[in-house]
């Protein structure tokens, strides 16, 4: 689990977190949701120490982030997965290459343990087959998924996804997330996305917390998405024709169970 | 605030240095990277090495024989010349000069691609010390393998001068060969592969600190390769400067 306690991050004079609580728990895939610019980046870059906070507490199961010496900070980074953006795949290597550095990095393991390690990481992901390609010779949506197979081969605690359906075509996104969510509850990971995709919102918000204008303005599941007053929120995930008629089919089947918080 | 601006930069780039100059996670893997850019960074530098050498020795050779023909001036003295620039100024400030525009544009927009991709974010999120993996073998490897070059460059240089005495008739092979054997110092020899070293030194490292440190896209990683070659050519001019006078008098 990990908590934060009223984290404050300002760039020059502007605040772009302020005092922002929250807590991510083990075994659910807990979105970071808001708008372009709402500072949702900034709280994910927080977390993973990338952004040092001017206040607060990152607390990974009791241990605080903020406070720990050099040395703490990079074991904690053992238990650390992360998917960027971008992918962030090394280009001179291949996809086996890719998934094995972290295992040749930081294990003690045999070259044998390594790649049949590595390789029921690629299998996990669907991806064998690809193991000898270069990034640069497999699709976007493959790229994610190598990442991801990158994330998991040293059983990282926590999951960290930045934006993991970006660029990415609907199809694509949901075996994306479908893929998130299983290892998720697989490998009880606390997995934290930072997502504006509405579908991954709806189809695996466990636990979502909306950030607007660095504000923390709401917290809730996906299902209480649906019946919450909070107008911020609604104009943000319903914004679209399409969400707002799936809210109202959701309303008049009485489909929803929770309440709003 | 130029100057406040030029201080902040020279102590990132200490802190940077002193970040690069730590003990490797994995010596293994050091030396397999090293060899990697062994590969990179110098044995693909030498085909224009050859090339720059083998064209400027022979113009060198030209110039003297030109220039100080006189019946006061020995003929021999177009060997020895040649010779002296050679390997005083040439095979080392003019080589290095030239790589600081090979290698160092390739060691910047290399590492700055890898930061815009956010490659070395990932790195650091897996709790590697990406100055140290990514910048420490490219200094080891080009400063080591410095000497190499500097050394085919020294005899490609004066075997450029000899096909000039070998092809046209301005000069014979034989004084041009007694001109480069004659006062000969091999000190000239250790204080060109001195000065490399250090100049060897500056590219690698003044390279990937500005490819380090890109913020941006593919416009600022092109600029930031422009600035690492300038930046490294003036500290090569300075470093000429200073070490020519600490070494040679």
């Amino acid at each position: 689990m990990i908590e934060i306690k009223n984290i404050t991050k300002s760039f020059d004079d502007r605040t772009v977190l302020h005092s922002i609580n929250a807590t991510f728990y083990t075994g659910k895939t807990n979105l970071i949701i808001g708008q372009s610019g709402s500072g949702k980046t900034v709280l994910m870059k927080s977390l993973v120490g990338l952004v040092t906070p001017e206040e607060g507490e990152i607390l990974f199961d009791g241990r605080n982030l903020l406070t720990m010496a050099d040395e703490e900070i990079i074991n904690l980074r053992k238990e650390i997965g992360m998917l960027f953006q971008g992918s962030a795949l090394f280009d001179s290597e291949t996809v086996l290459g890719n998934v094995m550095f972290p295992l040749v990095m930081f294990t003690n393991k045999s070259k044998a343990e390594i790649l049949e390690r590595a390789m029921f990481c690629i299998e996990r992901v669907n991806l064998l087959g690809a193991e000898n390609k270069y990034p640069s010779e497999i699709s976007g949506g493959m790229q994610k998924r190598v990442a991801i197979a990158r994330a998991i081969a040293l059983n990282p605690k926590y999951l960290f996804c930045d934006e993991p359906n970006s660029g990415l075509d609907p199809k694509t996104s949901i075996l994306i997330d479908e893929l998130l969510h299983d290892i998720t509850h697989e490998y009880k990971i606390t997995t934290v996305i930072n997502t504006h995709d509405m579908n991954s919102v709806l189809g695996i918000g466990e636990n979502i917390i909306f950030i607007n204008k660095g504000h923390r303005e709401w917290v809730g599941d996906m299902s209480m998405i649906y019946t919450t007053s909070n107008q911020p929120l609604n104009d943000f995930v319903f914004a679209t024709r399409q969400f707002r008629e799936v809210r109202e089919y959701v309303a008049e089947h009485g489909l929803i169970q929770s309440s709003q918080k | 605030m130029i100057l406040t601006d030029s201080l902040a930069t020279f102590g990132r780039y200490c802190l940077f240095v002193r970040r690069v100059f730590a003990l490797p996670d994995r010596f293994k893997i050091f030396l397999k990277r090293t060899v990697q850019e062994v590969s990179k960074l110098g044995l693909d530098s030498i085909p224009l090495v050859i090339i720059i050498s083998l064209f400027i020795g022979a113009v060198i050779a030209i110039q003297m024989q030109l220039n100080i023909s006189s019946p006061l001036i020995p003929a021999y003295s177009v060997g020895l010349a040649t010779r002296e620039i050679i390997l005083l100024e040439f095979s080392n400030s003019i080589l290095c000069l030239i790589l600081a525009g090979k290698v160092g544009s390739n060691i910047a927009s290399e590492i700055g691609t890898m930061r815009v991709t956010e490659q070395i974010d990932a790195l650091e999120i897996m709790g590697v010390n990406s100055a140290n993996f990514l910048v420490l073998p490219k200094i080891v490897a080009f400063v080591g393998f410095m000497p190499v070059l500097v050394v085919l460059c020294m005899g490609t240089s004066l075997l450029g001068g000899y096909l000039v005495a070998v092809v046209t008739d301005i000069i014979t092979e034989s004084r041009y060969l007694y001109g480069l054997q004659t006062m000969f110092i091999d000190w000239y020899v250790w204080y060109s592969l001195i000065k490399s070293l250090v100049f060897g030194f500056i590219i690698a490292s003044v390279s990937s600190f500005f490819g380090y440190y890109v913020k941006g896209g593919a416009l600022q990683v092109g600029k930031a390769s422009t600035d690492a070659v300038v930046t490294s050519s003036v500290f090569i001019l300075l470093f000429d400067v200073i070490l020519t006078k600490l070494l040679l008098q």
